[in-house]
């Protein structure tokens, strides 16, 4: 029997493409209100594995949990509904700020609350006169808040974001990176920030899983991650990452 | 017609092959196999027409349709073949899209029960349709690729595939409604029809020769529309599985 205290688990999960395997074998847990940084270099599986998590993609071998409960059974469009995904370039719809964050309540018939709406905006840094804004019009900055309200307007109970902040400038990084952070406390929900940056996990100063050569190379705070000498692999792909000064940061 | 001016009429072809070759659109082999083809099967369809309009069994003659609609559906699945089961839902598609308008048109008595009724309005129905279900087909499968990202957004928050592919079904029905659209705008204007050029040549009266073109044009809409929606609505579905995940759609 699955615990039932983990929000989220995976457990013994695989995946392969065209015959050749993206990972295996990957477990972990994600407790409400933990935030847990998924680290890696690219093509490693990340994006692949967030895509299962909101079922885009289907396991190969293994099976996931939602509160103890097997993803499988429950309906897809629901569960998509509680483990929510924030992409990596953020994909709107043509339309307005106002449209666009709606639209997992519109498309189940809900609506969202004009307040509700003012809520969300302002929780992801945008103010009232974006309500009206042509997404068309917004930097990509911009975009990713939508990305985010949008998201969060669906309530989620696991919030999954793949690389929010790969295609913004270092300034627009950091900001969105403390938006994530506030909201993340503010929320309560269990938080999956996939990166390929080592300095922007070690931000995080969280408990991180660091994926490589098809399955997890270490699991643990990135901190003592970065400064034990236990992993070669782990210690590689470090070296290859970290800035001159942020190792001790 | 003299044999004589056919084959000098095939300078035509010949000046759209130098065309190709000018702008190197590399379509010369193309054009010249689609002409051939064209010679060979209309030739073969006068023979055939002429046995066929010595039979008076009407059964026959539905059969023949129903053999032109699997042509038409094997022409027109090629242009979504990255959609699964392509082929069936033209063939469906222009099955009900050309079945619903003919039997109205059938029915109201204006289509006579006689194959020189049925077959050549029944070819120009199914082939109405069949150009209908291939650009509908093409359309969804060009939007489909162009808006993955937005359509696993949609799913990503919820969404239903219905809702998911909304915005790829609506272009896909526009696009295949607009040359019957077009036709419908022009005609009179721009060019006189087949069926109304032909009954006057054969020293029809003008008025009643736009009759029949009416009915005609009215029932090409009908068949437009129908197809359109059934080949969309039909395959829209078979982009994705059974767990609400969008499916590669490979050219």
């Amino acid at each position: 029997m699955p615990p039932t205290d983990s929000l989220l688990k995976v457990s013994e999960v695989s995946f392969s493409r065209n015959g050749s395997i993206i990972f295996q074998n990957i477990s972990f847990e994600l407790q409400a209100g933990e935030i847990l940084v998924i680290l890696g270099p690219s093509g490693c599986g990340k994006t692949t594995l967030l895509r299962c998590l909101n079922r885009l993609e289907s396991v190969g071998k293994g099976e996931i949990f939602l509160q103890g409960v097997p993803v499988s059974n429950i309906p897809v469009c629901e569960l998509r509904r509680r483990i929510g995904m924030v992409f990596q370039t953020p994909a709107l719809l043509p339309g307005t700020v106002e449209g666009n964050i709606s639209l997992g309540p519109d498309l189940r018939g809900q609506g969202l609350a004009k307040d509700k709406l003012s809520l969300l905006m302002a929780e992801v840094g945008l103010d009232a006169s974006f309500k009206d804004r042509e997404v068309a019009e917004l930097s990509t900055g911009e975009r990713q808040r939508v990305s985010l309200a949008q998201v969060l307007a669906n309530k989620p109970e696991v919030f999954l974001l793949d690389e929010p902040t790969s295609a913004l400038d270092l300034t627009a990084a950091l900001t969105v990176e403390n938006l994530i952070k506030n909201l993340h406390s503010s929320l309560g929900t269990g938080t999956i920030f996939v990166t390929h940056d080592l300095n922007q996990a070690m931000r995080f100063n969280a408990r991180a899983l660091v994926l490589g050569n098809g399955g997890i190379l270490a699991e643990g705070n990135i901190q003592e991650l970065v400064h034990s000498n236990k992993n070669s692999q782990l210690q590689n792909f470090f070296r290859g990452q970290l800035s001159p000064n942020s190792a001790g940061k | 017609m003299e044999n004589q001016a056919l084959i000098f009429s095939y300078i035509l072809v010949i000046g759209a092959v130098s065309l190709s070759w000018m702008n190197q659109l590399k379509l010369e082999r193309e054009i010249v196999l689609s002409s051939l083809r064209a010679t060979l099967q209309l030739i073969a369809v006068g023979f055939l027409l002429t046995a066929i309009f010595k039979i008076q069994q009407r059964e026959f003659h539905f059969l023949i349709l129903l053999a032109m609609c699997l042509v038409a559906a094997g022409i027109s699945g090629g242009r979504g073949k990255a959609i699964p089961h392509s082929y069936a839902i033209a063939f469906v598609g222009i099955l009900i899209g050309s079945l619903i308008p003919f039997m109205v048109l059938y029915a109201v008595g204006i289509i006579q029960p006689e194959a020189r009724f049925m077959i050549p309005l029944g070819g120009m129905v199914i082939g109405n349709s069949m150009k209908a279900s291939s650009v509908a087909l093409n359309r969804l499968t060009a939007e489909f690729q162009h808006q993955k990202r937005q359509i696993e957004t949609l799913l990503s928050l919820g969404a239903s595939a219905r809702q998911a592919a909304k915005g790829v079904i609506q272009p896909a029905i526009k696009a295949g409604l607009i040359p019957t659209l077009d036709t419908m705008k022009s005609v009179g204007l721009v060019h006189l029809p087949g069926i109304m050029t032909g009954y006057l040549i054969a020293g029809g009266d003008p008025l009643t020769a736009v009759k029949f073109q009416l009915a005609i044009i009215y029932m090409l809409a009908g068949t437009s529309g129908i197809t359109c929606l059934v080949v969309a609505l039909l395959a829209y579905k078979n982009c994705f599985n059974e767990q609400l995940q969008l499916l590669p759609l490979a050219n």
